[in-house]
């Protein structure tokens, strides 16, 4: 599958590449909203905070004080986990779980976009623009041509997708599967679930903020209400809950779904003016995988191989189950 | 007798009920003991408050000579004290294997060791054979066998099981005995609240008889059914045992 998004980059035209690059920061972005929901159990309405966070780490570093957004993103990982991680601590410490840690959530996110609207220094409503991009790749400074990110973002969903393998099967993954599905039924089994919770959202939100930081260079500006805002957040969980909720590959098959078939609605509604085609599709697509395919696409895709006798073993990674 | 487990004066009112009420006993290592009592008598709320998922109103108890009335449930639980519940919780989209390397994981991160330590909770129990399957495919026998076994894989000294075999036959009943019997042998001590009486009096070597939340007796299987208070309150005046 990777050898054909590779080739995708490397030959198509333009428009397919940067729409491309978009889907594979969105299957990034929607595996860390996937790691903390469909395996640690947590949901977030308000991943748009860490990837803000992210976004502005490289932006600010790299804009204001030209330093490579290398640092940048490491930076955003720490704040964007540290963020996460004291939000995780006083919600679980004050007993404000499940649903209303998602609303706790939601007010973060509306909190930080309200304070960096006003915050002069990282350019406030006006944003932060990175300097304009050259053709010349420059590793250093992450810059380059549109298919120059094209790879960077690919990698990044790879390792997004691997990372989340690598968890799964790591005795993290067993122990938050088992938080996920009965909290009081992993406490009796010695799951200290109180720290594995904020672990989960630290990880979460470090790895939605090197996504937004990326996400930020591609785009080349940042604006508090579009990266930091409620629209967001809602972007980067569609792909997730589309593809098949705390299964590895749900957020690429969501992501290449939802994503251009919102582009398409849209160029669609535009020539037809009608304006909003794309929000009505979007709506119409989520509500025929809620009706016909409430776990995702994903594992309705590995039913349908399972029942056609595809040897799906070979080619596809196995959905979690026991090795032996 | 050294006790590993002691209880003293618990008691445990909710709102106005007095749900467990100044309750004492004390369980012998590697010993069976079954707690006892009509519905509603308190032999859950008394487990909770044994396993620390909830709090005395007052009262101690002492695990190896330690207060742990007021620890949470996974402290407890790595201390040496696994439970099972009354309600089979298997954890769904993890086959049996899975759902018994769960506990393991309290005193290792290495999944293999976890692995190995599952195929022997589940060997203990026999439920080896369906390792790989899922949880929806089992038996109500074999998923509270599964309960029993995620519990072991913890590593207890202590094994709390809450009506293990409340719904099953009298084959799978015996079976679970004989599976009890077994995990006293190697040393383990067990406190389980049973209704059956008839498998209360096979397997258990003490027995706590509960009613409205307090103790009424206290002593062995044939003791306890010869006692006129149990035999009013609980077993009815028909009983023979």
């Amino acid at each position: 599958m990777f050898v054909i998004l590779a080739l995708v980059g490397a030959l198509s035209n333009p428009y397919l590449v940067s729409l491309m690059t978009i889907v594979l920061l969105f299957t990034f972005l929607g595996q860390s909203w996937n790691l903390m929901l469909g395996i640690g159990g947590q949901l977030s309405i308000g991943h748009a905070l860490f990837v803000g966070l992210g976004a502005y780490s490289v932006g600010v570093l790299d804009v204001k004080f030209g330093i490579s957004p290398w640092i940048g993103l490491l930076l955003g990982m720490f704040v964007a986990g540290s963020v996460g991680a004291v939000l995780a601590w006083l919600s679980f410490r004050f007993e404000v779980r499940g649903i209303y840690f998602a609303l706790l959530t939601i007010a973060a996110a509306e909190f930080a976009r309200i304070m960096f609207s006003g915050w002069e220094f990282v350019g406030a409503m006006q944003g932060l623009f990175f300097p304009a991009p050259t053709n010349a790749m420059d590793m250093a400074m992450l810059r380059g041509d549109a298919r120059f990110y094209y790879f960077v973002a690919l990698a990044l969903a790879a390792l997004g997708i691997a990372g989340t393998e690598l968890i799964s099967r790591s005795y993290l993954g067993y122990v938050w599967r088992a938080m996920r599905d009965d909290e009081q039924a992993a406490r009796a089994l010695g799951v200290r679930t109180f720290r594995h919770k904020i672990l989960v959202i630290a990880i979460s939100a470090a790895a939605a903020a090197v996504g937004g930081g990326v996400l930020a260079l591609v785009q080349g500006s940042i604006f508090p209400d579009s990266i930091m805002g409620m629209g967001l957040s809602v972007d980067v969980l569609v792909g997730p809950v589309v593809g098949g909720l705390g299964t590895t590959f749900g957020p690429l098959v969501g992501s290449l779904t939802v994503i251009p078939l919102n582009h398409a609605m849209s160029a669609l509604g535009d020539s037809l003016r009608i304006p909003g085609l794309n929000n009505i599709a979007y709506g119409v697509v989520l509500i025929l995988v809620v009706w016909f395919l409430p776990d995702g696409i994903w594992p309705a895709i590995v039913r349908l191989c399972k029942a056609i006798q595809v040897p799906w073993r070979v080619w596809l990674p196995q959905p979690r189950k026991a090795e032996e | 007798m050294t006790s590993l487990l002691e209880v003293r004066n618990l008691s445990r009112s909710f709102g106005g009920l007095v749900a467990v009420n100044n309750v004492s006993f004390a369980l012998g290592a590697g010993q069976i003991t079954a707690l006892i009592g009509p519905n509603g008598a308190g032999k859950t709320t008394c487990f909770n408050l044994v396993a620390g998922a909830m709090r005395p109103t007052s009262g101690q108890v002492f695990f190896e000579a330690r207060r742990i009335e007021n620890t949470p449930p996974e402290a407890v639980c790595r201390m040496g004290i696994a439970r099972t519940f009354q309600i089979v919780r298997p954890m769904r989209d993890m086959s049996v294997l899975e759902n018994a390397m769960v506990g393991a994981f309290s005193w290792t991160s290495s999944v293999g060791e976890a692995r190995s330590k599952a195929y022997e909770s589940l060997e203990s129990v026999g439920l080896a054979g369906k390792a790989n399957a899922s949880t929806d495919q089992l038996t109500l026998s074999d998923r509270k066998m599964l309960e029993t076994a995620k519990a072991l894989s913890t590593r207890p000294k202590l094994l709390l099981l809450d009506e293990v075999m409340a719904g099953l036959r009298p084959t799978e009943a015996a079976s679970v005995v004989r599976v009890l019997r077994r995990l006293a042998e190697t040393g383990l001590t067990i406190l389980l609240v049973e209704h059956v009486m008839r498998i209360v009096m096979e397997v258990a070597s003490r027995v706590v008889v509960l009613h409205h939340g307090a103790k009424i007796a206290e002593g062995s299987p044939a003791e306890v059914v010869a006692d006129p208070k149990v035999l009013e309150s609980y077993l009815g005046t028909g009983f023979h045992a």
